[in-house]
């Protein structure tokens, strides 16, 4: 079963159980989708880290699969995005289905000038095996299979952790333990913190197969459809030709019963037609909970991604978030064990993260509340939506079969300064994601190539004399500028002069960006005081 | 009782011929059964409420409808 061959990655004898034992700055607890991309975030900032995971191999089954624009920038800093959209299939387009009529169409990146598109289907054994090369290749992470969690004793300069290996037990010391180890993590086990939240009995099986006929490249969803009457249903396509149907059973299905291998084929024939002819790729049946951690750091050990909240899947709501939290810990992770800022800065991944994560709960349970109505009258309003939707435009708006991930806005942030200017008419304002758009130059073609692993400052400026002096540390980039740019700076073209038009980027204008491509502040002219004082802020110095 | 009044939401008359509409609302469900009643109210309720466009007076309106707790009026 299954056109994915499962390669078994190397064990490798551990150190320590010779007696060579050493403190190390960064220890990860899981290899999933967050944690080789947190150790590579960390390894572009020259800080090795060591990865623990308990298997061998890579996520069993395609689970994860609509990898969003923000995480693929992140891969990119890495050079496995390219691959990944070339493995992958680009979508922006979904149908929403009212039983066999179409009542929904739409349509997630209508905008040009982005290096990436909405969204790439990719299976997470794919991702995981890419992230898994790029991790093998780089000499500062040590990625160590078959090594399983089994104590964790926090101290005030380290935690300790127990490793069973095939060859027996050893303790790891670290600065840092960083849990990326997953919704059932053992680290969070073990320090028996609470995971509260909410529980849903509905009941979903993922079918996954090669089916021999054309594919669609659209999201496809419906609700009452002909061939599954009573729920609904959704379709996707993979990598491989590999389609998802996802079938809402109820809460009263018997998953033993639903797994089994007729039981799947009668329900894919009725979907599908006499004719059809497939072959099984992975079977599942799923329900799920809404959680979240009080707290996403507990002294020296960090959580990270399912390990610290978890969603349903409707909205790809999962693993966007765990990269997107390896993304926001890494550089400040850096900068606190380099000892350029204090360890509080840490407190503002805890807030922003949290903040993201209560967004993405709010918005999943929302479409979970739309797809299964937990009461009459609930069900009674998903079904007018429905009804109305094909006549009346608004209605089309409500319904809600999953709000695909985008960048959280992550407002009122303690590192972030507030706009002083009041004039800005578009851009993205402190607290936002930074937008893509196209520059000219031979290095690459859109923005996010030129922004580093440290804060940028972007200015619109067409001579040197506009420019603010940069504080230490901190890369510019200018745009407009003509001939050779001063010490410090980089010009760039903007090609299309989208940059201007996504930046509201009048002369004299300056973004201040984070190592995670957020906006800190802006200026319609900032004096070398305001950004000076901005970057300390952004550091945790403020 | 309305305790989140923020004078969104109009209580003075705004129809021209009051008995008439209400009448047409209560006519439009004579022949329906109760769970049609409850499908063509939602309905009814997306429609008006997207024409209406103002969160404040919709939520200002969702307050005011809520059964009260003790006695008057709506259980009564």
């Amino acid at each position: 079963m299954g056109s994915y061959e499962y390669r078994r990655y190397p064990y490798r004898r551990p150190a320590e159980l010779d007696g060579r034992s050493k403190r190390h700055p960064v220890v990860i607890v899981g290899a999933g989708m967050a944690g080789p991309t947190l150790a590579l975030a960390m390894a572009a900032r020259g800080i090795p880290s060591v990865v623990l995971d308990e298997d061998d191999t890579v996520s069993f089954g395609s689970r994860s699969i609509c990898q969003a624009k923000h995480s693929l920038e992140v891969w990119d800093r890495f050079g496995i995005a390219g691959r990944m959209v070339e493995k992958g299939i680009t979508w922006q387009q979904g149908e929403v289905y009212l039983r066999d009529k179409p009542i929904y169409h739409f349509d997630l990146a209508p905008e040009p000038g982005h290096k990436f598109p909405a969204f790439v289907n990719l299976q997470q054994y794919y991702v995981e095996e890419y992230l898994f090369d790029s991790c093998l290749a780089e000499k500062l992470i040590e990625l160590r299979f078959r090594n399983k969690v089994v104590g964790v004793r926090p101290g005030p300069e380290s935690v300790s952790v127990d490793v069973e290996t095939p060859d027996g037990r050893y303790a790891l010391e670290a600065e840092w333990l960083v849990a990326c180890d997953g919704v059932r993590s053992a680290v969070r086990h073990l320090l028996d913190l609470p995971f509260p939240g909410e529980i849903f009995n509905d009941q979903f099986l993922i079918a996954d197969i090669r089916l021999a006929r054309e594919l669609p490249k659209e999201r496809r969803f419906w609700f009452y459809p002909p061939f599954h009457p009573t729920n609904s249903v959704l379709l996707h396509r993979q990598a491989d030709d590999v389609l998802r149907v996802d079938f809402q059973l109820g809460r009263d299905a018997d998953p033993e019963e639903e797994k089994k291998p007729e039981n799947v084929d009668r329900r894919l024939r009725q979907m599908f037609g006499p004719d059809a002819t497939w072959k099984h790729e992975w079977t599942s049946v799923y329900t799920f909970t809404c959680r979240m951690m009080e707290r996403f750091v507990h002294g020296r050990t960090i959580f990270v991604g399912d390990a610290a909240h978890v969603v349903s899947p409707f909205g790809a709501r999962g693993g966007n978030a765990a990269v997107a939290d390896a993304d926001n810990l890494a550089w400040k992770l850096a900068r606190v064990l380099e000892g350029s800022s204090p360890a509080a800065l840490l407190d503002s991944y805890c807030s922003e993260r949290r903040a993201a994560a209560r967004e993405n709960i709010l918005n999943s349970t929302r479409s979970t509340d739309f797809i299964t109505p937990k009461f009459p009258a609930s069900r009674a309003f998903r079904d007018a939506t429905l009804a109305l939707a094909r006549d009346f435009p608004f209605a089309r708006a409500l319904v809600n079969s999953g709000r695909l991930s985008v960048p959280t806005v992550q407002p009122g942030s303690p590192l972030d300064t507030p706009d002083g200017d009041s004039d800005w008419q578009r851009g993205p304002a402190p607290g936002s994601a930074i937008l893509d758009a196209p520059v000219d130059s031979d290095l690459g073609g859109f923005l996010i190539d030129h922004l580093g692993p440290g804060f940028t400052v972007l200015c619109f400026a067409a001579g040197a004399a506009d420019l603010p002096c940069l504080p230490a540390g901190v890369a510019g980039l200018m745009v407009g500028h003509e001939g050779p740019a001063p010490a410090g700076w980089a010009a760039r073209h903007d090609r299309e002069g989208l940059l201007e038009q996504r930046y509201d980027g009048r002369e004299g204008t300056a973004y201040l960006i984070r190592p995670d491509r957020y906006v800190a502040a802006r200026w319609r002219r900032p004096d070398a005081m305001v950004l000076a004082a901005a970057v300390r802020r952004a550091a945790g110095h403020g | 009782m309305a305790e989140a009044a923020t004078g969104a939401l109009r209580r003075s008359l705004n129809l021209a011929r009051p008995d008439e509409i209400y009448n047409a609302i209560v006519d439009a469900h004579k022949d329906l059964d109760d769970e049609q009643c409850r499908a063509f109210d939602a309905r009814l309720i997306l429609l008006l409420v997207n024409h209406v466009g103002d969160a404040d007076a919709i939520r200002e309106a969702l307050a005011a409808a809520r059964p009260e707790r003790e006695g008057e009026p709506n259980d009564r």
